[in-house]
């Protein structure tokens, strides 16, 4: 066997190890009621669950509770299914927090609350922003 | 009034820009293929004329949009979005690539320059390269055409010049008045107006721009069947593009490093892959094309490199632009609609580059020889093949939301997300490569430059390598010393991969700069990243929280415990100990727009105008006067600045800033920026996590009032005060009083522990009603009020309310050595400019000889 051939081999072999552990390593979307039913099984990883800030009827944002100071909050997310879960977060609520479309929490349940280790936001396109007013 | 003149000019550029891009695309399409000399020369006259027409478009756009943006024409939705009226120049000038189109054009931009400069130097080429050159402009002026395809409602592109209104059809106000213009934009976030802002994104768009050369010169090796004379022009311009692109990266890590607050300087974030993976690739791509240049090897290795490179930078624009990545970067992009037409950029390139390899595959020459294992093509191949594997690691996880979206075309569903943890994901395996590069780097320097065999290479590598075990033994032992013993075993594998290379790479230098120290760039180059190896690992490795908690007292039992560890409460003026420091918070500081300083928020008064401040007393920074009392001046007022003095043996060593910024534009969030004290053992790295709030500094207690005459001393929570002046006052707030009003200004004097402050209450009767203007030490907490004047016995009564005096909670971290990645970053440049030089020599003596 030449050895271009075992260097191929080696390559191949690393390559493949390399999805493979990145299909092992990888976090999931999945609803609130997956999530739960996976940390009261014993599974521990963390995962995503992607949702909406629950509003009222006139569109505003309802549920966000502010921990001692600027450093803690909580908030309701409501998921694909509909189902309301308050998220809890340890840092200060990130920039254009309450304008988001969609926000994605990586976290996992403890008990009944899902904790939050991060949160992305996906936020509506400048293009749909129709507030403008004389005064600005 | 609207200035609809300099959008519809700039409109007109745009479009000729993309036209001039085709007509040059079709001219030099024509050069390369006519075969007939004099039209021939004809096409390629029209091409040169073409291109610089396209050049003067792309600039007539910069011209107009610049001109819309710095004279405020807020019509405009780009100049009212991405800017407003308080911007200073440098500002608005990074305004320009804040938003998408922006961007698009400064990478526009770029091609033109780099084009020009292409036309100048190598004639030779310059059919077949110009021509992929204009497709890639028409490619991107499309991006930004903003037009609308008749009949099938198909739009192309989003223009930098649309108006406010268009953008903004449904708002109300431009129903009511169609000509409406707003009165200020609503500027650049002020998280981005930091000096990287304006270098930054240059440079990157600098490094994109400059892949496309080597691409356009490997295409047009193939399309021309030049198989392997393009890798000499190539060579120059890959080394330099590998030079600024990793230069621009790095330029993002140390702006997120001082800046941003991430508390580090690489996250693994998909942004950031998408520029890491096409660089290591370059520099894969240039390793082979070196060696090509001297042993014949490598050629088809090098074009399928030089092709990945610039296909994975447009992958990454696909990735960053679409939005595909919302779900799973921290940066969010908005979409542009552009989707189809980048997945089309994309594609088109992606195909034509394996279209030309399967043709012409079997006539690219290769050697059919096996390389043995004590030959250096061996070597570089398998270092390659590292950083090519590097690279597929990286972008396989990044690419999960695309997989996901793949998969949701072809009717199945994927809910595979990135690894939560991006950082420690990415670092166990980056880690391992990492040091596979170091030891490579060490051991294929020898084999490059001699030729070995087994006895020989016992013999050059066991003088390296006694050293290297002798810096290591030495780098071990500081971990010891420092940090109380090493953390985890793979940071011993990197620490020697680092050392080995360093001092390999440094035995090959001094050899080489006996003898030709013009052929060391890369020995240079590779010290450099054995630097930044060991650089990486003290400072992520060993980085740790120095602001422990030493009082034994929570600061808050609503905080985490964590929190209440890491973190150190700090009230003004009482020094605690942190890192073998006394320190001392000193007061709230803000920065003047037009001066360099820092002054306290005791001494300036606030106006209506929210960024104009008036002078209570004359402001000195760092025995400099910047204003004398009562002028008035602009502040950044965003931005706050926590004073904290570092003293060691009641000697100061050092002031830091942190900066905390309330981001109005995103939600009134709370942005807090570190401040750095640099050494070169360790830097210390401070943020505040927690300044009092607003409604803190307003819980005063109950009111004190004491009776006093001028110039008598009195006590206010325990500050000796005196009440210094009285002063009768015509004016308030900058408005008249009426003949009947009265209102008189005391000026009271307040002994702090470090310096004196003023107070100046303000008491007012206006149509016989009793009004006071109580006045705010912020620093002492405390507040006066002037409540009343006795004129029979001469005396004043004066208010005092005193609060919880300010505090900060800071938190601080030990990043040692960090500064030996900085310095490794810049010895790599070195290196890839030594190298650059020199391909560039070769290139102009053959060009000489006229061989090109």
């Amino acid at each position: 066997m030449k050895k271009s051939h075992i260097l191929i081999i080696v390559v191949i072999a690393v390559a493949i190890g390399i999805i493979v552990s990145t299909a092992g390593d990888a976090s999931t979307y999945v609803t609130f009621d997956e999530a739960y039913s996976m940390a009261t099984s014993g599974n521990d990883n963390s995962i995503h669950v992607v949702g909406e800030l629950k509003k009222d009827d006139a569109g505003r944002v309802v549920g966000i509770q502010t921990g001692a100071d600027m450093v803690s909050f909580s908030f309701v997310l409501v998921d694909d299914n509909g189902k309301e879960q308050v998220v809890k977060y340890k840092e200060p609520m990130p920039t254009d927090f309450t304008k988001s479309e969609k926000v994605v929490v990586i976290g996992k349940y403890k008990g009944d609350s899902f904790n939050a280790e991060k949160i992305l936001l996906k936020c509506p396109s400048k293009y749909q922003e129709t507030e403008l007013t004389a005064g600005t | 009034m609207m200035h609809y003149l300099v959008g519809d000019l700039g409109h007109f550029f745009v479009i000729t820009s993309f036209i001039t891009a085709l007509a040059t695309f079709f001219s030099y399409y024509k050069a390369t293929t006519t075969s007939a000399l004099d039209k021939k020369e004809g096409w390629l006259q029209n091409g040169r004329i073409g291109f610089y027409l396209h050049g003067i478009s792309v600039m007539g756009i910069v011209v107009t949009l610049f001109i819309i943006i710095s004279n405020h024409y807020f019509e405009y939705h780009y100049a009212y979005n991405h800017s407003d009226k308080n911007l200073p120049t440098h500002y608005l000038i990074s305004t320009f690539w804040n938003g998408q189109e922006g961007s698009f054009l400064l990478w526009m931009f770029w091609h033109v320059v780099l084009g020009i400069v292409l036309i100048h130097t190598n004639r030779y080429w310059e059919a077949p390269v110009m021509a992929v050159f204009a497709l890639v402009q028409a490619f991107l002026a499309s991006m930004i055409l903003g037009v609308v395809l008749p009949g099938i409602e198909l739009k192309i592109g989003s223009s930098p010049f649309i108006l406010l209104r268009d953008v903004l059809a449904d708002a109300p106000i431009f129903k009511a008045q169609p000509d409406f213009i707003p009165e200020d934009g609503n500027g650049l976030n002020p998280l981005l107006q930091n000096y990287w802002m304006v270098i930054h994104p240059p440079t990157l768009f600098l490094g994109f721009a400059s892949t496309l050369i080597p691409f356009s010169f490997a295409i047009a090796g193939l399309w021309q069947k030049k198989y392997s004379e393009w890798v000499r022009p190539a060579l120059p311009w890959a080394i330099f593009s590998g030079a600024i692109l990793g230069l621009g990266i790095l330029m993002g890590g140390y702006w997120a490093y001082e800046t941003l607050n991430f508390g580090g300087y690489w996250n693994w974030d998909p942004v950031e892959n998408a520029v890491y993976v096409p660089w290591l690739i370059l520099v894969a791509a240039i390793h082979t094309m070196i060696t090509y240049k001297n042993s014949e090897t490598a050629l088809k290795a090098s074009i399928i490199l030089v092709f990945a490179v610039f296909i994975l930078i447009l992958y990454s624009t696909f990735l960053t632009r679409s939005g595909v990545l919302g779900d799973a970067s921290v940066h969010s992009f908005t979409d542009l609609g552009l989707n189809g037409q980048l997945l089309l950029y994309l594609g088109f390139f992606t195909l034509a580059a394996i279209v030309f390899s399967i043709v012409r595959w079997k006539h690219i020459p290769s050697s059919e020889k096996e390389t043995s294992t004590y030959s250096r093509e061996f070597w570089i191949f398998i270092g390659v093949t590292t950083l090519c594997l590097m690279g597929f690691q990286v972008i396989i996880p990044t690419s999960i939301p695309v997989w996901n979206q793949i998969v949701g075309l072809f009717g199945g569903s994927s809910s595979l997300a990135p690894p939560a943890d991006q950082i420690s994901y990415y670092s166990k395996f980056q880690l391992w490569f990492a040091v596979a590069l170091g030891l490579l780097s060490a051991v294929g320097q020898f084999f490059w430059w001699k030729k070995m065999d087994k006895e020989q290479l016992k013999k050059e590598l066991l003088t390296p390598f006694i050293i290297t075990l002798l810096v290591f033994a030495g780098i071990v032992q500081i971990t010891i010393l420092q940090f109380g013993g090493v953390k985890n075993p793979s940071y011993l594998a990197i620490a020697f991969a680092g050392a080995f290379t360093i001092v390999a790479n440094a035995k090959i230098l001094f050899s080489l700069l006996k003898k030709s120290p013009g052929l060391s760039g890369g020995a240079v180059a590779h010290i450099g990243i054995g630097m930044m190896l060991i650089g990486i690992m003290f400072s992520s490795g060993y980085s740790k929280v120095v602001s422990l908690n030493n009082t034994g007292m929570l600061i808050s039992k609503e905080l985490t415990e964590e929190f209440n560890r890491d973190n150190l409460l700090l009230f003004i003026h009482e020094p605690r100990t942190m890192a073998g420091y006394d320190i001392e918070y000193l007061g709230e500081r803000v920065e003047p727009r037009n001066k360099h300083g820092y002054i306290s928020k005791n001494d300036i008064t606030p106006t209506f105008n929210p960024l104009k401040v008036v002078a209570k007393k004359d402001i000195d920074y760092k025995g400099k006067r910047l204003y004398s009392a009562k002028d008035t001046f602009e502040i950044y007022n965003e931005n706050t600045y926590y004073e904290v003095e570092f003293r060691k043996n009641g000697k100061t060593e050092f002031v830091l800033f942190p900066r905390v910024q309330i981001n109005e534009q995103m939600g009134n969030g709370f942005v807090a920026s570190p401040d750095i004290s640099h050494a070169f053992t360790k830097d210390l790295y401070t943020h505040v996590t927690l300044p009092i709030s607003d409604e803190g500094k307003e819980d005063f207690e109950k009111m004190e009032e004491v009776r006093v005459r001028m110039n008598q001393e009195f006590f206010a929570n325990d500050y000796v005060s005196v009440l210094q002046e009285i002063n009768r006052i015509f004016e308030l707030d900058g408005i008249a009083l009426a003949e009947n009003d009265v209102a008189v200004k005391a000026k009271i004097l307040v002994k702090g522990e470090r310096t004196d402050y003023v107070a100046e209450p303000t008491f007012i009767i206006r149509e016989k009603l009793v009004g006071r203007v109580a006045d705010h030490i912020n620093d002492l907490g405390l507040r006066f009020t002037l409540i009343n004047i006795h004129p029979e016995t001469n005396e004043f009564t004066v208010g005092i309310e005193a609060r919880q005096k300010d505090w900060i909670v800071l938190k601080a971290l030990e990043k040692p050595y960090v500064n030996l990645l900085w310095l490794g970053t810049l010895v790599v440049m070195l290196g890839f400019s030594m190298a650059m030089i020199r391909r560039f020599r070769e290139f102009h003596l053959m060009k000489k000889k006229g061989l090109e």
